[in-house]
């Protein structure tokens, strides 16, 4: 007796939960694997899963078992050439597969562990207690745009929105309820006429009151309205607020001759983290690109990041660049606007304090955040004081942080966007 | 009489393996194969990793290392280094058999014949798994398992939870009995039950904790005093549960289920050979009858012998691919062997087996499969045929000579040596070593004593203190593991590890 059951519908991702389970006894190691790929690999290889390897040891489900030495006699197949009584010198290293048989059990003798993360849980691991600053405070103030779900069935509503199947439902039960006893009534008195009209033809008095108290009863339940205002109902829509579903990142870097492609190369990856963080906040995010030597320019990405100058240095061209094409193109209640910035430190003497103050009266009130990482392992600059004026006014939404090398990147980026304790 | 084959084309539909379902009982019935009703599932790869992860229980908790299974065997999959197996087969009533949809007609009547039939009867006919496990209530208990854990993990937290796990898995080998028959599980009672044992155990243990002498005690010396427990015990989980003088109601009742869990795979460690032998015997037997009588094609044996000769085959012992004796391959020539004892036998099958040889092959199978185990499977059936077929050698490495020696080889004088040495390989006893619980220091600082036998100066494996931490985790006071061959003590380890200048009298290994 069989029975043939197709199970191929049914979840196939029933290990999930232990799948994480074990993501998360072994965090510690993933967000080490996940710490170095994020100082080694290229760009354009963000978007990937990481494969993360643990050591045999740490991951080791230990049994007791019995381990080397001693006396031990063991079967194996395929002899060829060995007589029964012969001596042969021990093999070197691995043994005559000894203990095969625990080995496989228990799954020892790995020396690492190998497996696959997918994208999603990298920059789960990569992102990991970063938030970004005062986006919460965004959610609890700034309210501006909405988005209406619907929230069920109510009986209080716009009259387009009536539901009507749910309406006639409640319209048929409300009938069904007040009319029950009068229809059970009517019921019986029919059945008392047909009676009275087959046995007693000449009881026409007893007929006719009969008739009269089926009248009243047909009345009764023919007043009981069709519709009332009570049995309507109304499909219910909720306005939620939509703090976040907009923002822009502008990207400003200095092109001068003093920037290498290697200082580029950093500034790149940090862009693309912030990128990166962004896109999991927001549903649809505008980059825009501005470069500056000793006039700023809006480029693609392409020539943002590989084209070369060569000249001196204005960086406050490019900040008001930035707050002109703020003020055309990014109204402050639609748009969440953020800002990174990145240069090796050089500026024109004269433009840092001009930077400081358009960056106080013009951009920072309108930002969210402004970040701006000094690459370079030089001393500090004009610049770097002054903006250091600008984050003493703003010491919430503006940060400043120096790098040296790639492998920087990730704890200053870090740095900037930690979760800041509500304050 | 030649007639229409079941299928041509490699394709499988529902109304095919239906077909080839009812044409293998029908021969398989024929044999007198006994079996459980059959529930045959069709999956995809990923239900088949799924399956795979939770090491063949169709219902799991959840724990991380059924993450960490996963993990590897999709890695092994998606790589393309590791097939998935064809088949996973489940010792319930009804026993449930799972099918890969990827897999062609021939692989799907392959599987049937193997597991609903093969492993099947074996499960319904094996004295061990009649007297050990309960097919019918196994799916109900796993159930309640699940669900008690998920409860835990809710009250006590994940990581509580998989902490005792963790120390539990590591002495799951330690958690069967192995002469008692335990009481038969079943979910409904362990539900109704539970809460009685629950205050019940907390009392006995209580009372054994009680640290006001009793009136009766004040002339027992502590030297006098008898060991607790009075003989040792071997299944270590058991003793934890019933007295480890710490855990909590739903501890003790955690460490219940990771053992009756053990003691449920435990006649299926003991059977490997056998029972996979026994399969790939009767899905050898059963499409070539179907062969016999024209109900598959030339092009399906071909398919089919192609797969079966890849499941049996036994790279040799310095192949690259060696990794032990392959049960499939032993355990199938053991029953072609005994078959073919009883019908064709020869003088030397004569003198070895004089009670089998030509007498009735199926039955002679039958009482094999029935009432032996492994160990005593080979003991009494390996053949000197089987021996020479498979070059079986053996290998004496003692680490006080220099050389590996050969003891015996498979010739007239080595059959018998040989055959011995592979039964005791395949003794559970001898493959784990021999530990039980010695004695609990009552009055004195509570510390838990386990003593291990050595055999033949085998020492311990590196991941020793690792599960006594487990152990230390569980008992909740000092443990000592003394290791002793014959009657003297080799080593102690102890858990927490102790200074070495302050035992002078022993060695200690920590």
């Amino acid at each position: 007796m069989s029975y043939v059951i197709d199970r191929r519908l049914n979840g196939k991702n029933k290990s999930t939960v232990n799948r994480q389970r074990f993501l998360r006894r072994y965090r510690g190691h993933i967000k080490k694997a996940v710490e170095e790929a994020v100082g080694r690999r290229s760009i354009t290889d963000m978007e990937h899963g990481e494969q993360i390897s643990i050591p045999g040891r740490d991951i080791d489900e230990p049994v007791l078992h019995h381990g080397r030495g001693g006396r031990q006699t063991i079967i194996h197949p395929g002899n060829k050439e060995f007589t029964a009584g012969e001596s042969i010198p021990r093999p070197n290293g691995g043994g005559s597969g000894q203990g095969s048989g625990q080995a496989s059990n228990s799954g020892e003798g790995m020396d690492e562990f190998v497996f696959q993360i997918t994208q999603e849980e990298f920059l789960d691991f990569m992102f990991e207690d970063l938030e970004l600053p005062n986006l919460v405070k965004r959610h609890l103030t700034g309210t501006d745009t909405f988005k209406t779900v619907r929230a069920g069935i109510s009986s209080e509503g716009n009259p387009s929105r009536i539901n009507i199947v749910r309406t006639l439902r409640s319209a048929h039960a409300r009938r069904i309820a007040l009319s029950g006893s009068s229809r059970i009534q009517l019921r019986e008195m029919k059945d008392e006429l047909e009676r009275l009209k087959r046995d007693e033809p000449d009881n026409l008095d007893e007929i006719e009151a009969v008739e009269h108290e089926i009248e009243k009863l047909s009345a009764r339940i023919h007043r009981v309205p069709f519709l009332d205002t009570f049995d309507l109902k109304y499909n219910l829509l909720v306005k939620h607020p939509n703090p976040s579903s907009k923002a822009v990142m502008f990207c400003l870097m200095d092109v001068s001759g003093s920037m290498t492609q290697a200082t580029k190369d950093i500034a790149k990856r940090f862009f693309i983290l912030l990128y990166l963080f962004l896109k999991r906040s927001y549903d649809k995010i505008e980059v825009v690109f501005i470069r500056h030597h000793t006039s700023a320019k809006e480029v693609d990405e392409e020539e943002f990041f590989y084209s070369r100058e060569t000249g001196g240095t204005i960086v406050s061209s490019a900040l008001k660049m930035m707050q002109e094409i703020m003020a055309q193109r990014y109204p402050v209640n639609e748009w969440n606007i953020y800002a990174a910035q990145a240069s090796d430190g050089d500026n024109w003497n004269d433009d840092s304090p001009v930077c400081r103050d358009i960056l106080i009266n013009q951009i920072m009130p309108f930002v969210q955040y402004f970040s701006y990482v000094e690459i370079t392992p030089r001393e500090h600059q004009a610049l770097w004081y002054e903006y250091e004026n600008v984050h003493e006014a703003f010491p919430e939404c503006f940060a400043q942080q120096q790098l040296v090398s790639a492998a920087d990147i990730y704890p200053v980026f870090r740095d900037l966007f930690q979760r800041r304790l509500a304050s | 009489m030649k007639r229409q084959p079941i299928s041509t084309g490699s394709e499988w539909t529902f109304e095919l393996i239906q077909e080839y379902d009812r044409e293998i009982g029908r021969i398989a019935e024929r044999y007198g194969l006994d079996t459980y009703p059959n529930q045959i599932e069709v999956i995809t790869a990923e239900q088949m990793m799924d399956a795979y992860a939770s090491v063949g229980m169709p219902i799991g908790y959840h724990h991380w290392s059924y993450g960490k299974h996963f993990l590897s065997t999709e890695k092994g999959y998606k790589r393309g280094q590791m097939g998935l197996a064809y088949e996973i087969v489940i010792n319930s009533d009804p026993c449930i058999a799972y099918l890969m949809e990827e897999n062609t007609v021939t692989m799907q009547a392959l599987v049937i014949a193997h597991a609903c039939y093969g492993h099947n009867s074996f499960f319904k006919g094996n004295y061990l798994f009649r007297t050990w496990t309960d097919a019918s209530s196994i799916i109900d208990y796993l159930v309640f398992a699940k669900q008690y854990i998920s409860q835990c993990e809710e009250r006590y937290g994940i990581d509580a939870v998989e902490d005792l796990l963790d120390s539990c898995h590591s002495l799951m080998n330690y958690g069967v009995d192995r002469y008692k028959r335990p009481y038969p599980i079943s979910a409904e009672e362990e539900r109704r039950r539970q809460k009685d044992r629950e205050e019940h155990m907390q009392r006995q243990i209580n009372d054994l904790w009680r640290t006001i002498p009793r009136p009766n005690d004040k002339n027992e010396g502590p030297e006098q005093r008898k060991r607790f427990p009075v003989e040792p015990q071997e299944n270590i989980l058991y003793f934890l549960e019933k007295h480890a003088p710490l855990l909590e109601p739903w501890q003790r009742e955690i460490v219940r289920i990771v053992r009756k869990i053990a003691q449920y795979f435990y006649p299926q460690r003991q059977t490997q050979v056998m029972n996979e032998g026994w399969a790939t015997f009767w899905h050898y037997t059963l499409l070539n009858e179907l062969y016999d009588e024209g109900l598959v094609t030339d092009g399906f044996m071909l398919e089919f012998l192609q797969s079966h000769s890849s499941v049996i085959l036994q790279p040799g012992f310095d192949s690259p691919w060696y990794s032990g004796i392959n049960p499939y391959t032993l355990g199938f020539s053991m029953f072609q062997d005994i078959r073919r004892i009883c019908e064709n036998p020869t003088e030397e099958d004569k003198h070895w087996f004089p009670d089998i040889a030509g007498s009735d092959w199926l039955s002679t199978i039958k009482f094999a499969m029935r009432d032996f185990k492994d160990e005593s499977f080979i003991l009494q059936f390996l053949s000197p045929k089987v021996i020479r077929d498979l070059k079986l050698f053996s290998i004496l490495d003692d680490d006080r000579q220099e050389n590996l020696l050969v003891p015996a080889i498979h010739d007239e004088e080595g059959y018998r040596t040989i055959r011995e040495l592979l039964a005791a390989q395949y003794n559970l006893g001898n493959r784990e070593p021999n530990i039980q619980v010695w004695n609990v220091n009552l009055r004195g600082d509570r510390s838990l004593t386990l003593r291990h036998q050595q055999h033949d100066r085998k020492p311990l494996g590196d991941s020793t203190n690792d599960v006594l931490r487990h152990l230390h985790r569980l008992w909740g006071f000092d443990v000592h593991l003394e290791s002793r061959q014959d009657d003297n003590l080799i080593t102690v380890h102890h858990m927490p590890a102790r200074e070495e200048s302050r035992r002078t009298d022993l060695i200690v290994t920590v």
